[in-house]
């Protein structure tokens, strides 16, 4: 292997990342979000696949991709708000009701989405940050899609809000400490109603990409489990926003290491490479678990930590 | 926040509160004057809390009214109680541990703004400090901060919010007597000047006695006295607080007991569930006939050593040594060494909610004959026998032996509990908070029980967040600060100054 093949390499996990990344910052946002309120939608997994389906449908009837990013959006808030009411019901657990989220979504999904599989519905357009370069390698690694960016400045903005408006702090509050909320006159159900609702907006526009960018295509095998991982990838950001940005190209540049690699000849090994979210994964689960640091900072009234 | 507000008064007239059929409070009228520093005292279960939730607005009353600043007032919710400048500071902090204490006050405001210009805020927040007669630290997140300062905090916030009639709800059960001292004596001083007036709830006569101007004790729902501290002695007070209630008189300590048994701990370490230190190097030997109190705040690692030593949490080092022989926290030798425990919380930590009184009577012996036979073979008709038996000796108030134990009451879930520890021969006993939340009559039977087996020779390891407690029951008592006992004294040269300047840990 040459200088430059590992140059290749890594210009091609880097433009991986990116890519692979975008569904996990949103999905990892929208759990950041609900988590934060004090509530956890496992469900989300199901959210990506039915906003990767309804987004590629949308795509294809309107002719507008960006109408399809917002159709998914709004079917994430759906799944959202019927997980949201129901957690609100007494003595419902919110992991349960995330499981059968998760199956009543990809079950949507797959139902309605057997006529979209056949057909091409538009993209989205990636922007080109790479016309400079004459090497193609790089090239198709800067072309970066529009999503990404509006991830990265989500995050942003979610971050600055969680500390410097009323609506942050009393997500903040009514997730560490239900008494102190109601103590206020807060209304802890509605706050996390509406933060499951917003999760699922965003973790239906991360399904969009998918089936919209990159992979590219909808059927049944589009998602492979990013929405569970991006549940570990929170706990492992610290339901910080800015450091699930950082987490999810961890995990992007991971999956895209199998790809890169076969970009230079090297298939060996290429399912072995491909498991590396998932080897991640673990690791990252077990290290957390045993850090004390996280348990510090998870929000107060989540239900797997009381 | 402008500094022009005075202190002004609340008077409820003939309140009522019916659940039901049961009657929370009935016919209570209390009067307090501007920059007053009324007491509200009771035992658990006398009607302060409703009371007091009357005026919050968090129940409406069934009958009487509410007079505040000398008008009728009606109070629907606790934001009117808000918007009429009465301020709670709860006896469990509403303080959000993940936001830091300018946030918490900031959006303890009603009109917070939707964006927070925190250099404005902070500029805003450093003048108000500069009136307060104490500080805290704002910009660290609160679970930073001790529980003293939590206190401060929480008054703080609703002096900011300009509460100028501020109902503390116990608000010195967390704090070492040097806190609970610095904190009444400055909200004393406020309202000496008039810039609050003050209704606090509390079980202290220490207290009334010390920082109160007057005194309304309530009983069963009903008001039984009031008046002015001065005019008032501990006795009378005490007297209207349990009326005519007949106690178990503890058996005088005797002097000359002959030991059955000694507990030694040796270099316990303890971790607590995140993985930190909670108990360090704890060395400490109890003699039969003896009882050992450990003294502290709650948090500094008591509940820790207690779990460690009934088995529910795992030692990191040390050892435990009984009559010299080493013990595990094992159900062997529990039985083979004779130790007993009651922990704090019966009903959580000793009783398993939905089983039977009986079968709760029975988790010591049902392994053993006679409830069984050939080692595993259970005969619900003796286990029921001996827990007729128990009952009838221990009093213990219960429908059936049939009827689960979280349908008692927690007097009588202690003395369930009481019941199945104590009726053998206990060596070594192991009692946490034991009158935690309990009624005049069941606190007075389970210290002559304690008593009673010091005086037979057991050794006694109690754990306590009650000083008074302490300080009646031991021989010796213990300081523990930080997970490591920092004090050790004979009760009898025991100065309630020194003992609380190390649970502070100085």
């Amino acid at each position: 292997m040459t200088a430059a093949d590992i140059a290749l390499i890594l210009t091609a996990m880097l433009g991986g990342a990116m890519r692979v990344s975008t569904p996990f910052i949103f999905v990892a946002l929208g759990e950041t979000l609900t988590e934060k309120s004090g509530r956890i939608n496992l469900g989300l997994e199901g959210t990506l696949v039915l906003g990767a389906m309804i987004g590629y449908a949308i795509s294809y009837q309107t002719g507008s991709p960006w109408l399809g990013v917002l159709a998914a959006g709004c079917s994430g808030m759906l799944l959202g708000l019927i997980h949201g009411v129901i957690c609100s019901l007494p003595r419902v657990n919110d992991i349960a009701v995330g499981i059968s989220m998760m199956s009543l979504g990809t079950g949507l999904a797959f139902f309605f989405g057997k006529p979209y599989i056949q057909p091409s519905a538009p993209r989205l357009q990636s922007l080109e940050f790479g016309g400079w370069a004459s090497n193609p390698a790089i090239k198709s690694a800067l072309e970066i899609n529009p999503l990404f960016i509006v991830g990265i400045v989500t995050a942003f903005i979610m971050w600055w809000g969680l500390a410097n408006t009323k609506l942050g702090l009393i997500l903040r509050m009514t997730g560490d400490s239900e008494p102190a909320a109601r103590a206020m006159g807060i209304n802890p159900i509605k706050v996390r109603v509406v933060a499951t609702v917003l999760g699922g907006f965003l973790a239906g526009v991360g399904g969009a990409f998918l089936s919209l960018s990159y992979p590219g295509s909808w059927n049944e095998g589009l998602s492979s489990g990013q929405g569970l991982m991006a549940v570990a990838l929170v706990i492992f950001a610290r339901w910080n926003p800015l450091r699930c940005i950082v987490a999810a190209l961890l995990f992007g540049a991971a999956g895209a290491i199998g790809p890169a690699l076969q970009s230079v000849g090297i298939s060996q090994g290429y399912y072995f490479f491909n498991a590396a979210p998932y080897i991640l994964t673990l690791i990252i689960m077990i290290s957390t678990a045993r850090s004390t640091t996280a348990a510090r900072e998870a929000p107060g009234e989540l239900s797997i930590i009381k | 926040m402008n500094t022009g507000a005075r202190a002004f008064s609340l008077e409820t007239v003939g309140m009522s509160k019916t659940f039901g059929q049961l009657v929370a409070l009935e016919d209570v009228s209390i009067s307090v004057k501007p920059g007053e520093f009324h007491a509200l005292l009771g035992e658990n279960g006398a009607g302060k809390s409703t009371l007091v939730k009357c005026i919050m607005g968090f129940y409406q009353p069934t009958r009487g009214h509410l007079i505040v600043d000398g008008q009728e007032k009606q109070i629907k919710s606790p934001a009117d109680a808000r918007d009429s400048g009465i301020g709670m500071v709860y006896q469990h902090f509403t303080l959000v541990p993940c936001l830091t204490a300018a946030e918490n006050m900031v959006i303890s405001r009603g009109d917070a703004p939707s964006i927070i210009d925190w250099t404005k805020e902070k500029k805003a927040l450093a003048t108000f400090m500069d009136r307060m007669p104490f500080q805290v630290p704002l910009n660290i997140p609160v679970s930073g901060l001790a529980a003293g300062e939590k206190q401060k905090l929480e008054i703080l916030k609703q002096l900011y919010l300009d509460q100028r009639f501020l109902i503390l709800d116990e608000p010195t059960s967390v704090l070492t007597p040097g806190e609970a001292d610095e904190i009444l004596g400055l909200v004393h001083t406020m309202a000496q000047k008039g810039e609050i007036s003050v209704l606090m709830i509390t079980h202290k006569f220490r207290e009334v006695k010390a920082f109160a101007d007057s005194v309304t004790v309530l009983r069963r729902g009903k008001l039984t006295g009031t008046g002015k501290v001065s005019d008032l002695s501990t006795d009378q007070m005490s007297h209207m607080m349990i009326g005519e209630t007949q106690l178990r008189k503890s058996d005088s300590r005797k002097g000359d007991v002959k030991p059955k048994s000694r507990i030694e701990l040796i270099g316990l370490f303890v971790d607590d569930n995140q993985g930190l230190p909670a108990v360090e190097a704890v060395d400490l030997k109890i003699n039969g006939g003896e009882v050992l109190g450990i003294a502290g705040v709650s948090g500094n690692g008591q509940t820790e050593l207690l779990e460690a030593l009934a088995g529910q949490r795992p030692l990191k080092d040390g050892r435990i040594f009984v009559n010299g022989k080493p013990f595990e926290a094992s159900r062997k030798d529990y039985d083979a060494f004779k130790v007993f425990g009651l922990p704090e919380e019966p009903l959580k930590n000793a009783a398993v909610k939905r089983m039977s009184v009986a079968e709760n009577l029975a988790f010591r012996t049902f392994d053993k004959p006679p409830v069984t036979s050939i080692g595993w073979w259970l005969k619900p008709p003796k286990m029921r026998e001996k827990a007729i038996d128990l009952i009838a000796q221990f009093r213990v108030k219960t429908p059936s032996p049939e009827t689960p134990i979280e349908n008692l009451s927690g007097g009588n879930v202690q003395r369930t509990i009481l019941a199945r520890e104590l009726s053998g021969d206990v060596e070594v006993l192991i009692v946490a908070n034991p009158c935690f939340g309990l009624d005049f009559a069941s606190v007075a039977e389970i210290r002559a029980q304690i008593i009673h087996q010091r005086n037979s020779g057991a050794a006694i390891l109690l754990i306590s967040e009650d000083l008074d407690e302490i300080l009646e029951l031991s021989d010796r008592v213990a300081v523990m600060s930080e997970g490591q006992i920092n004090y050790v004294v004979a009760s009898a040269e025991a100065d309630r100054n020194t003992i609380g300047k190390h649970m502070a840990g100085h």
